[in-house]
């Protein structure tokens, strides 16, 4: 953040100097495509209720669109077999085209690039950037796995969904299509804790959604590479935006592979649109080279 | 004594670990307990929230709704609400109120074909088979016709009328020379799909949709009705029966017949 402020008004510098930190912050490339993908995947659900153009229904629990993809949430179908019961083909078909998807591209691009709760998860880590709030209790990682097995076990018992009766990721979207009523709450909920109790607190540490998504995310083509590693200054502003910020250390400070491939990498893309040195960038799984020279 | 250090330092870290792990499990168990017992509350249906045709029953039906909402989205009737936080019904699973907007009983059924799950069964083909409830005449001090008007509106919009309701022909005591046409359930045939709830004329409707658990009594099993078993059997089980004398009023001659009323009148 030092540097950023001191970029302008260096006019002697020949060199155009890059765009400030916060500059970035707001116009990163990945950062608009991901709120393009999240608005416009929200919007197709929304265009039938609203103007009765009918390209999706259902909501991210279970869809159909155009009348012949059936998309289903996960999580959804494990709490109904935790539940004890076994659903309808459609649904099965459903999950296994997500869970390809998903083995695909990773698991976790449905946090960043999917879920309405990570904009606002996002603008609470922002706001307490903004307003310096440092600290808080933030629960272990692990809470969410913890979490995930343990309503598994809880629907298992009880013969019911119960995390569907809380759960803010699915009650929102399906609010926002069929009426939010008391959801407002939870989601504030959700703002609030990650704003002033734990930094990153929902979708980093409780979040059984994202920790299903993570299961899925240890076979995804696409991934960060800390490619210019060499290049790094230690600005930590990499650090300051990640959502998942321990999955870059071993990519960017390690000897061995520089691409990240901890399951909780999110894809966001965010590292690589705020280094100002282009340590970052997106590539597959495969690629083995280490790219250690920097090139200009 | 040397190595003594490093293994005291690595069980007391152990144990630090354990310990955490255990209070995040504990916490996250905790959690879900308190939550099994919130949702076992607010999974209570009210019984003016009916769920849509070939719902499975309620316990199923909660392990098997995905709270997706295609069956809103598949009603071309748009009467299918998912409940929403706040609402008396288990959040996002599918419901409707009778007396708002009752089912109106399509015969391809759309919402059970849109349902991915199976909480709402494809076995049932036939809509007349649903059996999203029950009505019943709950209140006979207010139902016109049990006042000896003629409303019958509850009986007239019934998708399954002169089955599901019939209008029972009565004497009516009060005046003695009319009739009492009570609007009556048949549970075979009601499907429940609310439209007699719906229709009813007064502010407060006196013909309700109730599950049919609540609206409904049973027999004890040993019950038969002597008209039934007679009609199965072609007559009576224990033969003929004695006609005894009505002591002392042997030689009067038997009392005019009342002139009734019109039993085969159709409304
Ligand atoms: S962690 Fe949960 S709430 Fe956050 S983005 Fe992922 S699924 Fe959504
Ligand atoms: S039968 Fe028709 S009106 Fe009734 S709930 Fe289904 S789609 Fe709606
Ligand atoms: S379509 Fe089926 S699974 Fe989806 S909300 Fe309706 S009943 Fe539930
Ligand atoms: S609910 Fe009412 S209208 Fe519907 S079938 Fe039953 S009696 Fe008829």
């Amino acid at each position: 953040m030092e540097k950023a402020s001191a970029a302008p008004g260096n006019t002697t510098d020949a060199v155009v100097p890059a765009p400030t930190f916060f500059a970035r912050l707001r116009w990163g490339k990945w950062l608009l495509l991901r709120r393009m993908s999240q608005a416009g995947i929200l919007g197709l659900f929304l265009l039938g209720p609203w103007f009765g153009i009918w390209i999706v229904t259902g909501n991210l629990s279970s869809s159909m669109t155009l009348g012949v993809l059936p998309l289903t949430d996960p999580l959804l179908i494990m709490q109904s077999w935790a539940a004890g019961y076994m659903p309808y083909q459609d649904a099965l078909i459903g999950v296994a085209i997500v869970v390809a998807f998903y083995l695909l591209v990773g698991g976790r691009v449905f946090c960043s690039w999917v879920c309405p709760v990570n904009p606002i998860t996002d603008a609470a880590a922002a706001l307490r950037r903004k307003l310096g709030i440092k600290g808080g209790r933030a629960p272990a990682a692990s809470t969410r796995y913890w979490l995930l097995g343990s309503l598994l076990v809880t629907a298992f018992v009880t013969g019911n969904m119960v995390w569907e009766f809380v759960n803010p990721v699915s009650m929102l979207h399906r609010g926002l299509i069929f009426g939010m009523g008391f959801g407002w709450l939870v989601v504030l909920g959700i703002f609030l804790y990650d704003l002033l109790v734990a930094s990153r607190g929902w979708c980093g540490h409780l979040c059984p959604m994202g920790a299903t998504y993570a299961l899925l995310n240890r076979t995804a083509v696409p991934r960060v590479s800390a490619a210019k590693r060499a290049a790094c200054d230690d600005c930590m502003d990499c650090f300051t935006v990640c959502p998942e910020p321990q999955v870059i250390r071993p990519a960017l400070k390690g000897d061995g592979s520089p691409l990240i491939k901890d399951p909780e990498c999110t894809n966001c893309g965010r590292c690589i649109e705020v280094c100002a040195l282009d340590v970052f960038r997106f590539t597959t799984r495969f690629s083995a080279s280490t790219h250690r020279r920097t090139t200009s | 004594m040397a190595a003594s250090t490093p293994v005291k330092e690595s069980r007391r870290q152990f144990l630090a670990t354990l310990s955490k792990v255990a209070g995040v499990a504990g916490g996250a168990c905790l959690f879900s307990l308190g939550l099994g017992l919130y949702a076992r509350q607010a999974s209570a249906l009210p019984a003016q929230a009916l769920r849509p045709p070939g719902a499975l029953v309620e316990d199923a039906f909660l392990a098997a709704c995905l709270r997706c909402g295609l069956c809103v989205h598949g009603c071309p009737y748009d009467m299918l609400k998912l409940a929403s936080p706040g609402t008396p019904v288990a959040t996002g699973t599918p419901y409707f109120t009778a007396r708002d907007k009752p089912c109106e009983m399509c015969e391809d059924i759309p919402c059970v074909a849109a349902c991915p799950s199976g909480a709402l069964d494809r076995s049932l083909k036939d809509i007349g088979k649903a059996r999203m409830g029950l009505a019943a005449l709950v209140d006979q001090e207010n139902c016109l016709n049990f006042l000896g008007l003629r409303c019958d509106v509850c009986y007239r919009v019934c998708p399954v009328i002169d089955k599901a309701i019939t209008l029972e022909n009565l004497h009516n005591p009060r005046s003695d020379r009319h009739a009492l046409l009570l609007p009556t359930v048949h549970s075979e045939h009601c499907t429940g799909c609310g439209k007699c709830e719906r229709a009813c004329v007064l502010p407060e409707a006196a013909i309700k949709i109730y599950p049919i658990k609540l609206a409904k009594g049973s027999l004890p099993d040993h019950y038969r009705k002597s008209w039934e078993e007679k009609a199965a059997h072609g007559g009576s089980l224990i033969g003929e029966q004695i006609q005894l004398p009505v002591r002392g009023m042997e030689g009067t001659p038997p009392a005019p017949a009342q002139p009734t009323l019109d039993s085969t009148w159709k409304p």
